[in-house]
């Protein structure tokens, strides 16, 4: 499924949408960074509550669809220009961890 | 290819919420070289990992990166604390990050299995009190 399908589908804001095209296979929910880049695959969307600016670095080296930031948290602006400068889309949503992967997981099933 | 291609970052030690600028400046200098997907990845995040660990427990350093025809070895060389224990260090999960740190979202203890685990050869020079190099490989 394509992050802007996504976004119709699940109630989420576009923080920085420069790839609206990437495909999303699979998720992956987590804060540590390093285990983050142990354990994503390329394509995932990345769900984390974890807002500095190292998130977007991870994302970018991990090749991942989207970060989706849970629980309401926000990114801090040198963050938001390092995502748009390396072309990683950022999503966000109020709902905390849990809920919001329930909240993404039949969208993504129905379009795998 | 003949001549090796060489890459030169200084790592600053001073700010380790920004860090990680030299191994995004590397994956788009690979990126650009036409290198595939996988390999960038590889090289990219084992970079990353490294340049981290120079920042929290080295106050910085220096990685060089060279390309060859069969193979990207990257050289990341710091005057830090060097490594008490390697083998301890190598566990997932160990870590003397501080709480400061962690609370960026480093100090997992996967900074050096991760290393590993996305080069096809790892070595560490260590001597404590002097600085810690660590020279990993990727094959092409």
């Amino acid at each position: 499924m394509k992050v802007s399908d996504l976004l119709k589908a699940v109630s989420l804001k576009a923080v920085v949408l420069d790839n609206p095209d990437a495909e999303i296979e699979g998720v992956y929910v987590g804060d540590l960074l390093s285990r983050a880049m142990s354990h994503l695959e390329k394509h995932n969307a990345w769900v984390t509550i974890m807002t500095n600016k190292n998130v977007v670095a991870v994302g970018s080296l991990s090749e991942v669809s989207c970060v989706i930031l849970a629980e309401g948290t926000t990114l801090p602006p040198d963050a938001v220009e390092a995502a748009r400068e390396n072309r990683v889309n950022v999503l966000a949503a109020d709902l905390p961890a849990y809920e919001l992967c329930l909240a993404l997981s039949d969208p993504l099933a129905s379009k795998p | 290819m003949t001549e090796p291609l060489r890459f030169h970052y200084d790592v600053d030690g001073e700010n380790f919420s920004s860090a990680g600028e030299a191994s995004v400046a590397l994956k788009q200098n690979l990126r650009k070289l036409g290198y595939s997907p996988e390999v960038i990845r590889k090289v990219s995040i084992a970079m990353y990992e490294g340049e981290i660990n120079m920042v929290i427990h080295a106050n910085g350093g220096v990685a060089d990166v060279e390309i060859t025809d069969d193979r990207i070895t990257i050289i990341l060389a710091d005057k830090g604390p060097g490594i008490a224990d390697v083998e301890l260090a190598m566990q997932e999960g160990f870590s003397t990050a501080r709480d400061n740190i962690r609370a960026l979202g480093f100090g997992a203890g996967m900074g050096l299995p991760n290393m590993k685990k996305y080069t096809d050869d790892m070595k560490i020079d260590t001597e404590v009190g002097v600085g810690t190099t660590i020279t990993m490989v990727v094959l092409l």
